[in-house]
């Protein structure tokens, strides 16, 4: 009795033994090199996932950063503390960004757009898009049905009188509401930037001022206003360089449909 | 000759055809019409005239290069006042030409029936007209009538199925154009070397079946089946089975199985084009639904207001909701009465407040109804969970392009589902190439 359980016992740790000893030999021939910078550079990004990068996930992109092929100010998530987290990784000097935020280029809310149909069916923007371009006045503005507040992973959009608008604090700039709208109204600018043109409309005058009260109708009012020649009508709309501009607010001032405004949270 | 074929699935809708009794009224020229650049499946066609030219009768007056498209005429005389624009369905806007009609009804030099004397001067001839599919897809019916090199074509359908209901623009002119449909069909049996011809009918239009069953005894190349009242029985692929018991495979056309399907009243045309060479700038149109005064079968201008012509047809009985432009089925709907009519439209559908109450969906029960009844043999309660998903690689997977969008799925959904809405953003989904995740 006791015999067989003894050289059940030995046989067992035999076995054991003879395994762990392949088991290391085998560790140290058929080891994987990896990186430990990869593991490194990973262990600062934010691991949200959300693909604003460029690249799939965090692991890609700390592989790439890791090689040198990306920069480190791609992961817009993490903001500058991960860049100079990991300016110090891997050794580079940290640069200054500025941080940027999506916005939503109209301010067609209820009031000041009309509705050509009642639409009843699958609410979402896409789809009331793909009838007679949305049910709004405005074939540009916002349709309010929130495919971008069903993209944003960080409560960062809410849908107000059928306007969405973004919670500045919220958005992490991973673009993916700007993905989201069909109407393309959704733009990333730098957080400093107060003053927009809330609008997309590139069709004229009056067909503008049919669809919305507070549509650009390109009167160019604002370009002659601009002292640092940062706002220019183009195509039928006034568009702002961010790297020019001063939130001087001239403009603002002179725009006659008060499409120009200044955003406030 | 009875129907020996029966698809699967479909359903059988109320029929509704108020206006089968109503002759076709001629609509007189209305003051001013708008002539889109486009009527067809392809590319749009390019305004030929100017703001302030003459046009006359007949003349053409938009046309496009590209391979599938098909030249635009005007069907009066009068100024052309301005070039505008037509918002369509799909979000596309489309030049227009809008004419200030004189009435004097001036026909232009170059209306003059076409010699033909080769299968290419026909098909050239068929291009010159304008014509476009008269069923309701509005395919350029010179590409449909020219097979590519290598392909026989053997049958020739006729499509009088109309399974559609309210509209009977079909069945009116299969009781008042028979011979032209029977000339029409002997012309292009000619050019074409075809020599089978069966003209299909649903057998819910007895007098129709009568006047062409002895139109067709005329030849003993032409044959006339009546089909069982199902729809969608008038749906090219399913007539294509029911007629021949062939199965056009997916992505293919009915060329490739040796078909060539035309609508009656595009047979019809093709008739009298070929006798008077006028090209296709009229439209017979049914005016029906709850909203209208008296349901009735109007032959308009292609260009014409919407608004006119229910004016004319006797006007509105209360306030419409809903409009379509259609068959209840699958009609677009359209809010904005100052639109065109186009040349494949058969129908406009007024209803009223009560016709269009449109209940909210409910979630799905996975009852499988909508499998049952889809024509295609498709699973659309899965094309609805994986449009809200984006998940293109599954909706390829089931085959989502074969949807031929007849809306008999969201018919029968006990749940409410708006599956074909949702089938065409899968579609569009696909189309994209899940870019837009």
């Amino acid at each position: 009795m006791l015999q067989s359980i003894l050289t059940a016992i030995a046989a067992i740790g035999i076995i054991g033994l003879l395994f762990g000893v392949a088991l290391s030999i085998a560790s140290k021939v058929f080891a994987v090199k990896t990186d430990p910078k990869i593991e490194e550079v990973r262990g600062v990004l934010p691991g949200a996932n959300c693909g604003a990068c460029g690249y799939a996930g965090c692991d890609q992109y700390a592989e790439a950063v890791a090689k040198g092929d990306a920069l480190i100010t791609l992961c817009t998530v993490g903001g500058q503390k991960v860049i100079n987290d990991l300016s110090v990784v891997m050794c580079v000097e940290a640069e200054e960004t500025t941080r940027q935020v999506a916005r939503v280029l109209c301010r067609g809310t209820f009031e000041k757009t009309e509705k050509e149909y009642a639409y009843t069916g699958i609410k979402t923007c896409t789809a009331v898009n793909a009838m007679y371009n949305g049910d709004s006045s405005c074939s540009f503005g916002c349709l309010g049905l929130g495919d971008c507040v069903n993209a944003c992973e960080y409560n960062a959009i809410n849908i107000s009188e059928g306007v969405a608008f973004i919670v500045e604090q919220n958005c992490v700039a991973c673009k993916k509401c700007v993905a989201a709208c069909p109407k393309n109204i959704i733009v990333m600018v730098p957080v400093t930037a107060r003053v927009t043109v809330a609008c997309r409309n590139t069709d004229l005058g009056k067909k503008v001022m049919d669809a919305c009260k507070v549509g650009c109708i390109a009167c160019k009012k604002c370009e002659k206003a601009c002292q640092f020649d940062a706002i220019k009508v183009n195509n039928g709309l006034a568009v702002i360089d961010y790297d020019k501009c001063t939130n001087c607010e001239d403009c603002v001032k002179v725009c006659p449909t008060k499409t120009i405004n200044i955003f406030v949270q | 000759m009875k129907q020996y074929k029966y698809f699967k699935g479909g359903v059988k809708v109320p029929h509704y055809k108020n206006s089968e009794n109503a002759e076709t009224k001629i609509m007189p020229i209305p003051d001013i019409i708008e002539i889109p650049m486009l009527h067809h499946i392809g590319a749009p066609c390019v305004p030929l005239v100017k703001v302030g030219d003459y046009v006359m009768v007949g003349q053409k007056i938009g046309d496009s290069d590209k391979f599938i498209s098909s030249p635009v005429h005007t069907g009066v005389s009068g100024t052309v006042k301005k070039i505008s624009s037509v918002l369509f369905p799909n979000g596309m806007n489309v030049q227009s030409v809008v004419i200030e009609t004189d009435k004097k009804q001036e026909i232009h030099p170059d209306v003059k029936p076409p010699v033909i004397e080769s299968r290419e001067d026909f098909i050239k001839a068929i291009r010159e007209s304008g014509l476009v599919g008269l069923g309701g897809a509005g395919f350029p019916t010179n590409v449909k009538l020219n097979p590519p090199p290598g392909k026989t074509v053997d049958y020739l359908l006729i499509n009088g199925a109309e399974c559609e209901p309210y509209i009977t623009s079909d069945y009116r002119e299969t009781i008042e154009n028979s011979w032209n449909i029977i000339s029409g069909i002997n012309i292009i049996m000619e050019y074409l070397e075809i020599d089978k011809v069966i003209i299909g009918v649903e057998d819910n239009k007895p007098v129709s079946v009568d006047v062409l069953t002895d139109i067709a005894k005329t030849s003993d190349k032409i044959d006339i089946m009546s089909l069982k009242s199902k729809y969608p029985q008038g749906a090219e692929k399913m007539l294509i089975y029911a007629l021949t018991g062939r199965i056009v495979p997916a992505g293919k056309l009915p060329l490739d199985v040796g078909v060539i399907v035309l609508n009656v009243a595009s047979v019809s045309f093709i008739a009298e084009y070929i006798k008077t060479g006028m090209p296709l700038t009229k439209k017979r149109i049914t005016i029906d639904g709850g909203a209208v005064n008296t349901p009735s079968n109007i032959e308009v201008f292609v260009g014409t207001y919407i608004k006119e012509a229910i004016q004319f047809s006797g006007g509105f009985k209360e306030v419409p909701k809903k409009i379509l432009m259609g068959g209840p089925m699958m009609g677009v709907s359209q809010f904005n009465l100052d639109s065109p009519i186009l040349k494949q439209n058969n129908a406009i559908l007024a209803f009223n407040e009560k016709q269009s109450i449109l209940p909210e969906q409910t979630p799905c029960i996975k009852c499988g109804r909508c499998v049952r009844a889809c024509p295609m043999n498709l699973m659309p309660v899965y094309f609805d969970i994986y449009h809200q998903y984006k998940d293109v690689e599954q909706l390829e997977k089931l085959d989502i392009m074969s949807c031929i969008e007849c809306g008999s799925c969201s018919f029968v959904c006990p749940a409410n589902r708006y599956l074909v809405q949702s089938i065409r953003n899968g579609k569009a989904l696909v189309k994209a190439g899940g870019s837009k995740k």
